[in-house]
């Protein structure tokens, strides 16, 4: 049943169009890989640290691999056959590549099929760990419990992991239900991941894998507290798109951030490059239990919410698509959309609705990320409080999945304590308050909720249509998205890109594919 | 909570204004009213509530009055008070430097453009260095503008070119060169901790490495940019909030004209 009085078969037509546009994607992904796929495998290996110049060893490696024109058999072939040849680890053959005592282009070769039986102890116990992790998540929300949705989902970005911690476990004891800590500024950028703890940042604090660890653990803390799980996020967005989703995978992140369309448009990252990062680190994501989260609502800052409200919807449908080609069950979709109508205009408010129940009813099983009004928030704090408000009642109404709270100081600081704590009590109010309001009223047939519907339906339609001839990259190059036009072979990192060879293999896909999704 | 509500005291001050002692007001002329909301690193309780007030008392307000608080978490109280301002500020003698310019509308700026330099202005903008952020050049330059002020992109006698965000000082210079740019801007949005006045020092420094800055009209614009902190560095004016398309439209015009 639609209140929106939506025609399905429309729906149904824009899911046809959006699978084939990922489909073409996957062709063409399935023959390339990147130098940071080849450093997640080498992580999920074991290789870990940094040499003396503080890089991390998996860059050094598949650095070394690039330099000794043997990167296209891919590190997991590479490494299988160094530890056959020299009964080593991972982490030793590493350290013996970082200190100039290896060289592994001189490794003489051993059938693909040796090599992977050598290293598949290593990939079956990565790939337990991983089961683990979810099992544990799963278990603590089966016996301990977890918020209902929406979620509240807050932000921390002191740059200080130390002090995002104090943040954190004050906002989930305030009753957030999801802690996202914000990466530095530009690191996107980085075609590495920073190691160790770090306690300097800007606008945010550096994802690396010990801050990962000690976030987690101090969520954990809070959570056996209040009796609530409280998950973690992170941006497995940027140059490391995989390797944040195998940190993430590997000390139990909860959500990450992952679409390739963003970092494309707003990061100018090469399409090429991200989209094959993209499909690993969702299959990580994907197989770990993660929920993605897109970044559609970013759409709005940049275009206009009232005329570019379809293109949220139909990447919405191509994201879902290439979701469910990298093996994401449903429930793991935060598809992406946002309340960012221009406050000034007359029935904004229905507009912002009609969206918000049109994203819910077309993706029923997701959990969708709704994102606050950030783009016409002021600096008065005071009608940013309303703002936020009416955002919060459209997310009540329309059964959003996770609700990423706004802030009453968006536009003037990074958020102080008590602007999360104002937050909080706003949504919990709001939530509380008009809890059934979503069950108990239905749209004039006809009026002016269910016609904004159908026209953003429509537009969508015609939009993907016109996609799926293009074809994505093409698409792209014409600024379909974002008003951001971004051509096919610029942006950062399409020299990490290469065309696999005739003894590549990821066995860790595999795996991951072929075991519980299906 | 709400002491001062039917407050009956006499107020026995001068209810006259005097710009030359002005001080906030609630709803009585003088009455120096100030509210203010902060955190406190301390257990909530009556020894918190004393603290923030003499906190407040020694932010100059008087008769401070604490009227809700709440332990955010462990260890940490959050207040919001009221008080009054018994200093005075002087009105009359305050002088802020800003750019000065007569403000035109579109249309009468390209008539201007075209009358007295006759031919297309050529700008570029970005937001430079690790800034991702481009709501404040987009709200400048894109076509549409913001708030109904159309951006420099549609006006008929500018040349506009929008480079986005993250981009070098270095490509920024370079792009100058390869364009003929006659004016830069510069937007920085996020600025934690002055990383943007690093940056902005930076591209002057290297405009006048290339011996170029005298030849362009420099900007900066954002919500933590005042005229006067950019003159400062180097810049020939700043744009804060509140300041459209334009805005830096009438006064690129008009500086233009000044140096020929």
């Amino acid at each position: 049943m639609s209140k929106l009085g939506i025609d399905w078969s429309l729906v149904e037509k824009a899911r046809g169009y959006a699978s084939n546009i990922a489909n073409s994607v996957s062709e063409y992904v399935q023959n390339y890989s990147t130098v940071s796929v080849e450093r997640t495998i080498c992580r999920f290996l074991g290789i870990d640290g940094v040499n003396e110049n503080d890089i991390p060893l998996p860059n050094v490696v598949v650095d070394h691999m690039k330099e000794k024109n043997i990167l296209i058999n891919g590190a997991a072939y590479i490494i299988g056959n160094a530890m056959i040849e020299l009964n080593l680890t991972p982490q030793e053959i590493a350290e013996k590549v970082a200190n100039g005592d290896l060289d592994l282009s001189k490794i003489t070769p051993h059938k693909p099929e040796e090599s992977l039986k050598k290293i598949e102890p290593i990939v079956i116990s990565t790939i337990e760990k991983i089961k683990e992790n979810k099992n544990y998540r799963d278990d603590f929300i089966k016996n301990i419990g977890e918020g209902s949705q929406p979620y509240l989902y807050v932000i921390v970005a002191t740059g200080n992991v130390y002090e995002d911690v104090v943040q954190a476990q004050a906002a989930a004891r305030q009753g957030a239900d999801i802690i996202a800590v914000i990466r530095s500024t530009g690191q996107s950028l980085l075609d590495y991941v920073p190691y160790g703890p770090t306690t300097e940042g800007f606008g945010g604090t550096f994802a690396t894998q010990e801050n990962f660890r000690i976030m987690r653990e101090a969520l954990d803390e809070v959570g056996h507290e209040l009796g609530r799980y409280i998950r973690l996020v992170n941006y497995a967005s940027g140059l490391c798109m995989p390797e944040i989703a195998a940190m993430g995978a590997v000390e139990r992140l909860d959500v990450m951030l992952n679409d390739a369309l963003y970092g494309i448009l707003f990061r100018d990252i090469n399409m090429k490059r991200t989209i094959i990062d993209q499909h690993f680190s969702r299959v990580i994501n994907g197989f770990a239990g993660i929920i993605i989260n897109t970044g559609e609502d970013n759409y709005l800052t940049t275009a206009d919410a009232f005329e570019q409200a379809h293109t949220v919807l139909a990447s919405d449908f191509i994201n879902e698509q290439m979701a469910l080609t990298a093996g994401i069950p449903k429930s793991q979709m935060g598809l992406g959309h946002a309340f960012e109508m221009n406050p000034d205009m007359e029935n904004g408010f229905l507009y912002e609705l009609a969206q918000a129940q049109m994203v819910r009813e077309i993706f029923p099983e997701a959990t969708p990320k709704y994102m606050p009004p950030t783009k016409f928030m002021t600096g008065n704090i005071f009608k940013g409080n309303i703002q936020d408000a009416l955002f919060n009642e459209v997310s009540i109404w329309t059964k959003q999945g996770i609700q990423l709270l706004g802030m009453i100081t968006e536009a003037v600081h990074t958020p102080f304590m008590s602007d999360r704590y104002i937050a909080i009590e706003n949504a919990k109010y709001i939530f509380n308050n008009m809890k059934n309001i979503g069950d108990e009223v239905e749209f004039k047939e006809g009026g002016i909720i269910q016609n904004r519907a159908k026209q953003v339906l429509n537009e969508s339609l015609t939009l993907l249509e016109a996609i799926e001839k293009e074809g994505l990259f093409n698409s792209l190059e014409k600024g379909v998205f974002a008003d951001v036009k971004r051509p096919i072979n610029g942006g950062k990192g399409l020299d990490g890109v290469f065309e696999k060879g005739e003894n590549y293999m990821n066995p860790f896909i595999e795996k991951m594919l072929g075991d519980d999704v299906k | 909570m709400s002491g001062g509500l039917y407050n009956i005291n006499k107020k026995d001050y001068d209810k006259t204004l005097d710009l030359t002692k002005v001080k906030p007001y609630g709803d009585t002329m003088n009455d120096g009213k100030v509210q203010v909301s902060f955190t406190l690193p301390v257990p909530c309780g009556d020894e918190a509530v004393e603290a923030a007030k003499i906190t407040i008392k020694k932010m100059g307000l008087q008769n401070p009055q604490i009227v809700y608080y709440k332990e955010l978490t462990k260890g940490f109280t959050f207040f919001i008070g009221y008080g009054e301002f018994t200093d005075t500020v002087n009105f009359e003698e305050i002088d802020v430097p800003k750019v000065k310019v007569d403000k035109m509308t579109m249309e009468e700026t390209d008539e201007y453009i075209k009358e007295n330099i006759g031919r297309k202005i050529v700008v570029i903008g970005a937001s430079t260095g690790t800034d991702a952020h481009t709501v404040g050049i987009d709200a400048i330059m894109n076509m549409k503008g913001f708030a109904g002020h159309y951006g420099l992109e549609r006006y008929e006698m500018i040349e506009a070119y929008n480079l986005g965000s993250q981009v070098e000082n270095e490509d920024f210079v370079a792009k100058a060169v390869e364009l003929n740019a006659d004016v830069l801007l510069v937007s920085q949005t996020v600025t934690q901790k002055n990383i943007h006045i690093k940056n902005l020092t930076e591209l002057v420094e290297l405009l006048e490495a290339e011996g170029l800055r005298d030849k362009v009209i420099l900007i900066a614009g954002g919500p933590r940019i005042s005229h006067e902190l950019v003159k400062e560095i180097g810049y020939d004016a700043g744009f804060g909030p509140n300041t459209f398309a334009d805005d830096v439209a009438s006064y690129i015009a008009k500086e233009m004209y000044n140096r020929m």
